[in-house]
């Protein structure tokens, strides 16, 4: 009798340890609160605050982010930065989604600003404080895409760094089919022409040398909106950015222009070495529409290739070029702590800086979000930099409701025109059909 | 009460079974009640718990389905294309290669190793290799297409090949496990019952027939029901063989579990994803019910 109590009440105690063993874990903090012996003077009467900041892997980033937080520490003691950065890209929207529920997470968070809508409306960012943040400064020192930061006229996040596209061609290449390559194409019609000129096949016709690629799923998507739409003429959005304007006649232009590339000329195929952004830096393709972002790429993958980077092609007289950034938003979970959201909005602050733009700039290759820092002369001379730095003044940054479901209808009309056959005019109404539904679902729920 | 030896490892079974327990309760029922939750609810997984809808979230679904070029209609169709395709070129590829596995002697772990290889790698790496394998030009397939003198195919670029290219990946990948199952089954059919059938005359054809296939419906059965259920499930390959991993070109691959996954991750709709999870449940429930009912008969000799 004894023994089989002592059975049973053995086998209870091992069921309730499994199951206390599968409760979750309360959060331990993520680092030891140890003030730093050397700064006794002002460690001692003030505790030190310690805020969690994430972004995804990235080296350059990494190191980037790394140096500033150690310069912020220095000059605030006080304040300690967790920095999480090893997340990859894939998964960081998924492991921030999965670090609210769990109580975890940043307070300090670095997005892509086509991914604000869908962090603010479900109350994940808080509206940045106006005393730290005048809108009027904001308006005045950065540059004019981080408009896009404003929803409703409310500034929710700010950048350290901004991008825009240009036009990057292979000089190697140029030179090989005759084409000078000290003068790249400066207007869309040259464009067409030197893609065909660069275009080389083999004597089965396959694509060996691809002049220009359309390739909606990279870059191109943007180039459609906001460049080549408005080079025709027209404009892609309503200034709020809450109706499709692309699908009239200018639009069709545009469309059509991009097309063009894939249908009459025929100087590539997206499908060929992993679609156009691997094929130009495998070097493969002349001509390449990208961000400042891809150099780094180039460096590390091809650094031996011969290219050039020049402002995107003109016509009827209008530049534009696409703006996009990565940038830093706070959190519920910093506002929550008053003490915790004035150290995040310090951070914050320091890292929107000038100086944190010329640093970035310096390791990431990103140019400066801060107009002042961007608009230095030695960064307009430079031989890559410059033509992204130019293409600042007069780039446009698409607000977008959700930027996956609205490239996707972008990539999803291409693909019926390319693969199935669709009339390009009823193919891009489709995609303005498919883009306004997103927007009617953004705005709707406002 | 004093127990028996008997009463006392029965005790000891359930203390060992209810690490398993533990392990169902914790990581498998609990999310799924929690999905049933999640789908009558508007959840945003930024806010917590949101406010109950009632079926506003089915509705929603019901909806999309009706209008022109649905994601959600494509991925219920897709799913079952999937599976027609999937599941009956699986079944008899693994029971022919079961076959002849079962004839040979010599080598014959190594052909089972080399045949159950692909059955426990990464989705995600057999995905990059045959990605690489698919590719226009450059990719193995086309170039020996090109040497016998073949056109060049798009495979997963094209709506119309995306779809069977990626099942043919899925079975590839899935078939080592129905061998050796089968290699199982067919090793325990008791060997007089084909001596006794030779010596009344039967040819090797009958011999399939009335012997081997009919001894074989249960194990056809366990397959037809678990391969099934790994084609409705299936995410991984078309998450990392579609462009992007959109289930594209044109949605022509999208399924099911991709679209919860977009849904929940990518637009952050885990109300609307949890429906579609919901129906998904039921959707296998009814399936796996359906296949018991009808193919499972017992067979006595």
């Amino acid at each position: 009798m004894k023994r089989s109590k002592r059975f049973t009440l053995l086998g209870v105690l091992l069921i309730s340890i499994l199951l206390l063993a599968a409760c979750p874990a309360p959060a331990a903090p993520a680092q030891e609160q140890a003030a730093e012996p050397a700064s006794d003077m002002a460690a001692a009467a003030d505790e030190v605050i310690e805020i969690e900041y994430w972004q995804y892997n990235f080296a350059a980033r990494v190191d980037a982010m790394d140096q500033l937080i150690a310069q912020f520490e220095e000059a605030n003691p006080n304040i300690k930065v967790i920095h999480n950065a090893d997340i990859p890209y894939a998964e960081f929207r998924d492991k921030i989604a999965a670090s609210v529920p769990a109580g975890v997470g940043p307070d300090v968070a670095t997005l892509f600003y086509g991914w604000q809508s869908a962090w603010i409306d479900s109350g994940y960012l808080v509206p940045l404080p106006e005393d730290a943040f005048p809108p009027a400064m904001v308006s005045e020192e950065f540059s004019p895409m981080v408009q896009a930061s404003f929803v409703g006229g409310t500034l929710y996040t700010l950048p350290t760094a901004v991008r825009a596209l240009a036009l990057f061609y292979n000089r190697d290449l140029m030179e090989a089919a005759g084409l000078d390559p000290n003068s790249p194409p400066t207007t869309l019609d040259e464009l067409q022409d030197q893609a065909v000129a660069c275009t080389q096949r083999d004597d089965e016709g396959d694509l060996v040398v691809q002049g220009f690629v359309a390739d909606p799923s990279a870059q191109d998507h943007h180039w459609f909106r906001e460049v080549l739409v408005r080079q025709f003429g027209g404009v892609p959005y309503t200034d709020d950015y809450s109706q499709v304007l692309y699908n009239d006649d200018a639009g069709l232009q545009a469309w059509n222009y991009l097309l063009s590339f894939h249908t009459e000329l025929a100087t590539g195929d997206r499908d060929l070495f992993d679609g156009s952004t691997n094929a130009f830096v495998g070097g493969h393709v002349c001509f390449h529409v990208d961000g400042s972002f891809r150099l780094g790429t180039i460096a590390n993958n091809n650094p031996d290739m011969n290219f050039g980077v020049t402002e995107l092609p003109e016509h009827n007289g209008v530049k534009s070029t696409f703006g996009s950034y990565w940038t830093h938003g706070l959190t519920k979970k910093a506002a929550a702590d008053q003490a915790r959201f004035d150290a995040s909005v310090k951070f914050l602050q320091f890292i929107t800086s000038a100086d944190a733009g010329a640093l970035w700039v310096d390791i990431v290759g990103e140019l400066p979000a801060q107009l002042e820092a961007g608009s230095n002369p030695e960064l307009l001379a430079d031989e890559k930099l410059g033509a992204f730095a130019a293409g600042l003044e007069y780039s446009h940054a698409t607000f977008f409701a959700d930027e996956s479901q609205q490239r996707q209808a972008i990539i999803d009309s291409f693909d019926m025109v390319v693969l199935t056959d669709e009339d390009p005019a009823a193919a891009l109404q489709i995609a303005a059909d498919a883009d306004q539904e997103v927007l009617d679902d953004f705005w709707s729920s406002r | 009460m004093r127990l028996t030896l008997q009463q006392r490892q029965i005790i000891w079974a359930y203390v060992f079974m209810s690490v398993a327990l533990v392990f169902f309760v914790v990581i498998r029922w609990y999310p799924t009640i929690l999905a049933f939750n999640v789908s009558f609810r508007d959840w945003n997984v930024f806010e917590g718990s949101g406010p109950w809808v009632g079926l506003e979230n089915y509705q929603e679904i019901w909806e999309d389905a009706g209008k022109p070029r649905s994601s959600v209609t494509a991925a219920f169709s897709n799913t079952v294309r999937y599976v027609l395709f999937g599941v009956p070129t699986q079944l008899v590829l693994a029971l022919a290669i079961a076959l002849l596995l079962a004839q040979i002697r010599r080598l014959s772990a190594l052909y089972r190793v080399a045949y159950f290889a692909p059955y426990v790698t990464s989705a995600v790496a057999v995905a990059f290799v045959w990605n690489w394998l698919y590719q226009p030009e450059t990719g193995l397939i086309n170039q020996a297409l090109d040497v016998v003198g073949l056109p060049q195919q798009p495979f997963t670029k094209s709506p119309a090949q995306a779809l069977p290219s990626i099942t043919a990946v899925a079975v590839w990948q899935n078939l080592g496990f129905a061998v050796i199952i089968f290699l199982a089954g067919i090793q325990q059919i008791p060997a007089h019952y084909y001596e006794a059938a030779r010596i009344d005359g039967a040819n090797a054809w009958q011999l399939f027939w009335r012997i081997t296939l009919p001894l074989l419906n249960p194990i056809i059965v366990y397959l037809t029901v678990l391969g099934t259920i790994s084609y409705l499930r299936l995410f991984a390959l078309v998450q990392n063989m579609s462009p992007q991993g959109t289930g594209g070109p044109l949605k022509s691959t999208t399924t099911v579990v991709l679209e919860v996954y977009r849904e929940g991750f990518s637009s952050y709709k885990m109300g609307y994803a949890g429906a579609l999870t919901v129906l998904l449940f039921f959707l296998i429930l009814l399936i796996t019910i359906i296949q018991l009912r009808f193919f499972s008969r017992r067979v006595e000799y």
